[in-house]
């Protein structure tokens, strides 16, 4: 069953929401926020888009399989770490730096490893739920 | 108040225990969920809960406030949380793929896996293996 | 030097994650993550080895997690025992990952074989590895949920119907750990398991501690498989892949009895209450049910099963008579078994593929179309059933001198029976298949791929080391049973210089307002 309305609006939160999830990672640097709830926002986002418009453009809008995706966030999460062995031998001590009075860290890189985990981890089993429905 | 967080705590476990106890697997998974909310309920109290500030250090400050909350239960629940919510996930897609495949969410249904391999299989009953 | 002797402790957990990253990322392509498995697999080998060295050599190891000083950040600690029990898991991971060449299909691994191989393989040594108790039980939740992705790689009915009765009862087992972990928080308020040793004998046993331990004990009792909580095992293992049955054949139920040497060496004392005495009936009865649990079947990996859960009680026994000489005994008793299952489990599938059937009823004739294959399977089969000079004899004859040692003679009997069953369903396995005339005789026999035959060969190799040169393997026991009865050693790694940490209170401000906030 299709929902006119859902369909309409669909497009419309799952940019929203994207963009959304994006802030809440950000925000995370120095206050509440971080790469777990922005993930989780950002695969409700994608999820919107699979229940209105079908799993499969969500599946395009995702351009990456969510298993890749979980991977490479494992990937990139990791790397963050290890500059820390690098520096003062024990992995994941996060080294700081500034860029334009911004006070940036190893620390973000580990966040966006952690949202694209949950990105595609929840949407991996979203995915095949929902397909199974259809089927 | 410390009654009132122990018989909340033992409300959970107890709703969460006997959900268990029933043979339907959905049945299962919702007490298995009460009886993880029980345990992070617990954790939290564990703690210490009481009037204090969160453990955010405020600007300029290096420390915490004398009076800020524990953060380490806060840590706990919150990863307590992550896998509870991956575990139920993965269990409910279980469920359904088994309800899918089997037929049933009846677990006294669900002879599949004993029948591979029963000691009182007669032998002319073809045996299915995996491949 | 020093620097790179102690990050050697976080390799052994970094690789397969390294691994798990890259297989999933490489999704589309199943060679390119066998090789890379491959690969991961000699590296994680090579640093488990170098690890157990370094440990050896220079004592115990720690790590602090991003440099937070303990007991606040997360600490690694490598003592003789996890190292031993890291580098045996290397090793099976290694043989396993040959075997797996062959027996692992496209469509299993369509379903995620690789990075839920190596996830696996992550949470175990994380497990071996970590000094924090909550941390502990992460790792066992990331052994779990691999556990169930690999149990369902093939989506058979069976292998659903096990994966849920798998699921059922672990997430009942780790919400009970969770349980546990909070109680001993609320009692000490700290987690950290050095810090825990040194608070925790000036403490008096309050009903919540002894609440904590006993959920500790059923926990780590459900993963271990021990009597009554074992009906997730027979229910579920027979029915996954061999080589993924293998692996866990050889290591889940492991970690179980190890994290339990942990908790009841380092945190909680075995004497008094009661508890010496519930484990040793537990262990009896276990060893008990396992062995005539096997005793009626006819499929191998089923005999199998059941004989995983018998091999327990003997390790448990070690727990409960708990000298340094009967916990020697249960260390070395771990690292022999978890060898000698594994490798049951793969001649399991070798003789799969020579017989084409799994039921023993239908097999027969192996001894004249594989004798290779005969010899093999003598080499762990009597080896588990204590035979002289393999390492089961060692095992079987430590633990049970150490508790004649203590006069529990009944406990001795009950495993001495419990050894001659064993050769009892082993010699039925080698009757059916491999000396009954077959039922159908072939005329070409089928064949055993070679990526079967190496690890078994290699596993078996490493059962006949530790038979015939059992002298070293001893001596490493009795070292890593004095860290585990003197925590002193495990402590001083993980506080190098002592710490701050004295009254709980005073350390955790959060703690301390445990009772103001009860009052209010």
């Amino acid at each position: 069953m299709r929902s006119l309305i859902l369909t309409a609006m669909a497009r419309i939160f799952f940019a929203i929401m994207l963009a959304g999830s994006v802030w809440v990672l950000l925000r995370g640097h120095n206050e509440p926020g971080g790469g777990f709830i922005g993930g989780l926002v950002g695969a409700a986002g994608f999820a919107t888009l699979a229940l209105a418009a079908g799993v499969e453009t969500a599946r395009r809008a995702l351009v990456l399989h969510p298993v890749v995706l979980m991977g490479a966030g494992l990937a990139i999460a990791f790397v963050s770490g290890v500059p820390g062995i690098v520096t003062d031998a024990s992995f994941l001590t996060h080294q700081w730096g500034s860029l334009a009075g911004v006070k940036l860290g190893t620390t973000i890189v580990f966040d966006l490893g952690v949202y694209m985990v949950v990105v595609g981890g929840v949407l991996s089993f979203m995915f095949r739920l929902y397909e199974e429905d259809a089927a | 108040m410390t009654l009132v967080y122990a018989l909340t705590i033992a409300a959970y476990v107890g709703c969460g225990l006997y959900m268990m106890l029933s043979r339907h697997a959905v049945r299962m998974i919702l007490g298995l969920a009460l009886l993880t909310n029980g345990a992070i309920f617990l954790i939290f109290f564990s703690g210490g809960i009481g009037a204090t500030t969160p453990p955010v250090i405020p600007q300029g400050a290096e420390a915490l406030a004398a009076d800020a909350a524990n953060a380490l239960p806060q840590a706990l629940v919150l990863t307590a949380i992550v896998i509870g919510f991956a575990l139920t996930a993965f269990a409910i897609a279980l469920a359904l793929k088994a309800y899918r495949s089997l037929g049933t969410l009846d677990v006294r249904e669900m002879q599949d896996a004993e029948r591979l391999g029963a000691p009182d299989l007669p032998l002319s009953t073809p045996v299915k293996n995996h491949g | 030097m020093a620097d790179a002797a102690t990050l050697l402790v976080l390799w052994p957990v970094l690789i397969p994650i390294a691994t798990a990253a890259l297989t999933a990322a490489l999704w589309r392509s199943p060679a390119a993550q066998r090789w890379v498995g491959m690969a991961s697999l000699m590296l994680l080998l090579a640093a488990s080895l170098a690890l157990t060295y370094v440990v050896a050599t220079e004592g115990v190891v720690a790590k602090q997690f991003g440099d937070w000083a303990a007991p606040f950040g997360i600490t690694f600690v490598a003592d003789p025992l996890s190292a031993a029990m890291i580098a045996i898991s290397g090793v099976l991971a290694f043989a396993v990952g040959i075997f797996a060449l062959s027996d692992i299909r496209p469509r299993h691994e369509r379903n995620g074989f690789h990075p839920l191989f190596h996830g696996l393989m992550a949470g175990v040594n994380g497990a071996f590895l970590t000094g924090d108790i909550f941390n502990l039980y992460v790792w066992f939740e990331v052994m779990l949920i691999t556990t169930l992705g690999l149990l369902v790689v093939q989506r058979g009915r069976a292998q659903i119907d096990g994966a849920l009765k798998y699921a059922a009862m672990n997430l009942f087992g780790t919400i009970l750990f969770l349980i546990a972990v909070a109680l001993l928080y609320g009692a000490t308020g700290t987690l950290n398991m050095a810090d825990l040793a040194r608070i925790l004998p000036g403490m008096e046993m309050s009903p919540g501690l002894t609440a904590s331990a006993l959920l500790f004990l059923a926990a780590f009792g459900i993963k271990a498989g021990v009597f009554p909580l074992f009906f997730w095992l027979p229910a579920s293992y027979h029915t996954a892949p061999i080589a993924i049955a293998a692996l866990f054949a050889g290591l889940l139920t492991k970690v179980g009895v190890y994290a339990a040497f942990r908790v009841f060496t380092l945190l909680f004392e075995m004497e008094g209450g009661g508890l010496r005495e519930i484990v040793a009936v537990v262990a009896a009865l276990t060893m008990i049910t396992g062995v005539f649990g096997a005793a009626i079947q006819w499929n191998v990996r089923r005999i199998l099963s059941f004989h995983i859960i018998s091999q327990i009680g003997y390790m448990l026994m070690g727990l409960a008579i708990a000298t340094p000489v009967a916990i020697a005994g249960a260390v070395f008793y771990i690292v022999h078994h978890i060898i000698v299952k594994a490798n049951l489990f793969l001649l399991a599938g070798a003789i799969r593929k020579a017989a084409g059937t799994d039921d023993l009823r239908k097999a027969g004739g192996l001894l004249k179309s594989h004798p290779w294959l005969a010899v093999l399977f003598l080499i762990p089969a009597l080896s588990l059933a204590g035979l002289p000079p393999l390492s089961g004899f060692w095992a079987k004859f430590l633990v049970i001198d150490a508790s004649l040692r203590e006069e529990v003679w009944w406990l001795a009997a009950v495993a001495l029976l419990v050894g001659a069953l064993t050769l009892f369903s082993m010699s039925k396995i080698w009757m059916e298949a491999f000396w009954k005339k077959p039922v159908l005789v072939r005329a070409t026999p089928r064949r055993v791929p070679v990526a079967f035959v190496a690890p078994i060969v290699l596993l078996g190799a490493v059962t006949l080391t530790i038979g015939l040169f059992a002298d070293p393997f001893v001596e490493y026991a009795r070292t890593a049973t004095a860290v585990l009865v003197d925590p002193a050693d495990y402590i001083a790694a993980v506080f190098p210089e002592e710490g701050p940490v004295q009254a709980a209170g005073t350390a955790y401000p959060g703690t301390a307002n445990h009772s103001q906030g009860a009052v209010e």
